[in-house]
């Protein structure tokens, strides 16, 4: 659709201009970014590069006690130690590989499950598609965090069930979105076109659908990655998502949560790693949103 | 039949055929129970015969089926069946779930209430507000803040607020540990901050929804002619755009009002406030099922009445549906 209207223009333009490699364009694009996106962009680096260097960025071990519990904030402990002695700094930084990297599992599968399912949906439709979206409406019947709630005590609370649990029932987001976007696409006639070639309904919906509703998807996976992110950290915090010793901000601030009665600042600090992190996904997305729907302002 | 009765009993039918399918969800979860559910309860201590007695107890020796209507039937009547927290002690000193949900549903409908009462009016107003005065400097500053607090988790918010207004400025209480004789005002007093989060993470959702529902209103073609036609613009409001805007704008309050479920579990657990959120999680940590079972439809019904009354709300107020041809 894209490469289509595109030609289209250039086409009937007097000069066509010189490809620009994708280099250049991304930093075209970037030069019209407000500075809320950058300021998003900037902290997303940020984020990735202690995530991926945790064990070069941390001054100590993810579970190591180094000290008395509860220190107050030196040289040695920059943001003092926690219930059990284990350094809050090395805790925070190892924290962003363990809570952000099952956040991005859990939204990667969802979008698998729920996008294949969606697309699959749009593209066989009849029986198929009613039994999705009815399945769909009952799971969405009842409020995420309280199936979750139910489900967790049901099947017990592990990682891996917490990563199984919200991938599900985010699903659901994700397949009414790409069900809606992808029957826009499939009534189109290169749709039809792989229809009579005989291709198979697998390699329709990866090559034929999917890169027509991608900019829609992109969007969306940041808006439930953050979505994803806060549920987990939620449940995390309520002692019923990722459970100690792996370093958690969530479950972080449910440990240290006394020291505040205190007047001590330091249990905000993983609340404020995961509210900056989300903040920032937001600002982005917000200006992708913009840019994708041009005059519509909100999704 | 008048379009407008048969649309509210459509959807009416609808809401109690999601309210059934709910209830047979929430039962068959527990028949995917891990076997040694028994034991996992009880303890590893647990005698063969303290297993058997607990499994009679919850009727696992009799079919799936009559169970389930046996429970249904009681539900119905109010009676939500024994915590399994008493479970083991054979000497029938029984707990009922309805003895530990209710007293607590009361405090949650009481700080739900309380939250409803400021954060409607108030989003709804800036809203419009923003709505109307579209890029302004108001609007700007108003869409940042807003985009801000809905993305930053509620436990955030509450320790914040905990911190700086309880904490290091003593002018709240800390935690809202209310009782059944708490006096009305001590207990507005103490619900101060887990009212002021709610309201924070609240009033931001609503306030965006009302404000991209006013917008798409008012950029449609019969404004537009409203407007050309040289109407003054409180007419244009009133006349046009009100009629229409009832429908999205129950939507949204209906919306928030059901994430107002999500934020309570929190916000309760956070502020120590004997909800029924908190008696949720404890109850999932516990693994009490019968309790999670009776928690978690009494959220789900409150769900479904919420987008049932938004959903009626829009019908009833539907000009089409109000003056058929």
């Amino acid at each position: 659709m894209t490469t289509g209207s595109e030609s289209t223009a250039t086409g009937a333009g007097p000069a066509v201009p010189p490809r620009r490699s994708p280099l250049v364009a991304a930093w075209r694009l970037l030069r019209t970014a407000p500075a809320t996106a950058w300021l998003g962009l900037a902290v997303l680096a940020i984020y990735i590069v202690v995530a991926v260097f945790a064990p070069l960025v941390a001054p100590y071990g993810e579970s190591e006690i180094v000290g008395q519990q509860y220190e107050p904030w030196s040289e040695t402990y920059m943001f003092g130690t926690d219930q059990l002695g284990r350094d809050m700094l090395s805790r925070l930084v190892y924290g962003a590989r363990n809570t952000v990297g099952i956040a991005i599992l859990t939204t990667l599968l969802s979008f698998v499950l729920g996008g294949s399912i969606g697309m699959l949906a749009a593209v066989i439709g009849g029986w198929f598609d009613q039994v999705a979206g009815r399945i769909v409406d009952v799971l969405m019947a009842i409020p995420q965090l309280v199936f979750a709630l139910v489900l967790l005590s049901m099947f017990g609370t592990n990682v891996v069930n917490l990563i199984l649990i919200i991938a599900v029932l985010d699903a659901t987001r994700v397949f009414r979105l790409s069900r809606a976007v992808a029957m826009n696409v499939v009534v189109l006639d290169f749709v039809e076109a792989a229809k009579l070639q005989g291709e198979r309904r697998g390699r329709i919906v990866a090559f034929e659908v999917l890169p027509n509703i991608l900019p829609p998807l992109v969007a969306e996976f940041g808006l439930r990655f953050c979505f994803v992110f806060l549920t987990i950290s939620a449940l995390s915090f309520l002692g019923l998502g990722i459970q100690p010793p792996t370093a958690d901000w969530g479950s972080m601030v449910r440990e240290n949560a006394t020291l505040i009665s205190y007047g001590d600042i330091t249990p905000l600090l993983p609340a404020g790693a995961i509210a900056i992190l989300t903040v920032a996904v937001n600002f982005i997305v917000d200006w992708f949103l913009h840019k994708a729907s041009g005059l519509k302002d909100e999704r | 039949m008048n379009p407008l009765l048969r649309t509210l009993l459509q959807r009416l039918g609808l809401g109690l055929a999601t309210l059934w399918v709910v209830s047979l969800i929430i039962f068959t979860m527990v028949e995917m129970l891990p076997g040694d559910f028994a034991k996992a309860i009880l303890g590893q201590s647990a005698t063969p015969e303290t297993v058997a007695a607990f499994e009679r107890q919850i009727g696992l020796d009799r079919p799936p089926v009559e169970r389930y209507v046996h429970w249904l039937g009681a539900v119905i009547q109010g009676d939500l069946g024994n915590s399994f927290s008493s479970a083991g002690s054979l000497a029938g000193h029984e707990r009922t779930v309805a003895s530990l949900v209710v007293p607590r549903l009361k405090n949650t409908l009481f700080l739900a209430t309380f939250v409803a009462i400021i954060a409607v009016p108030l989003a709804l107003a800036l809203g419009l507000l923003a709505a109307l005065y579209r890029n302004s400097i108001f609007d700007r500053m108003v869409n940042l803040t807003t985009l801000t607090s809905i993305s930053v988790p509620e436990f955030f918010v509450a320790y914040i607020l905990m911190l700086f207004l309880a904490v290091r400025l003593p002018w709240f209480y800390s935690l809202a540990n209310v009782d059944a004789d708490t006096p009305f005002l001590e207990r507005i007093a103490r619900c101060a901050l887990p009212v002021m989060t709610l309201v924070l993470v609240i009033v931001a959702h609503m306030m965006r929804m009302t404000r991209a529902a006013i917008i798409n209103l008012l950029s449609s073609p019969y404004i537009e002619t409203a407007r050309l036609k040289g109407l003054p613009p409180g007419r244009v409001i009133v006349h046009h755009a009100l009629p229409n805007a009832w429908a999205p704008i129950a939507n949204v309050v209906a919306l928030n009002l059901a994430y107002l479920i999500v934020g309570v579990v929190l916000v309760e657990v956070v502020f120590v406030y004997p909800g029924i959120g908190q008696l949720m999680i404890n109850a999932v940590s516990s693994r009490d099922i019968p309790v999670v079972q009776a928690c978690a439809m009494i959220f789900a019904l409150a769900y479904i009445l919420l987008n049932l009354t938004a959903d009626i709300a829009a019908i009833v107020t539907n000009p089409r549906l109000l003056h058929p041809r």
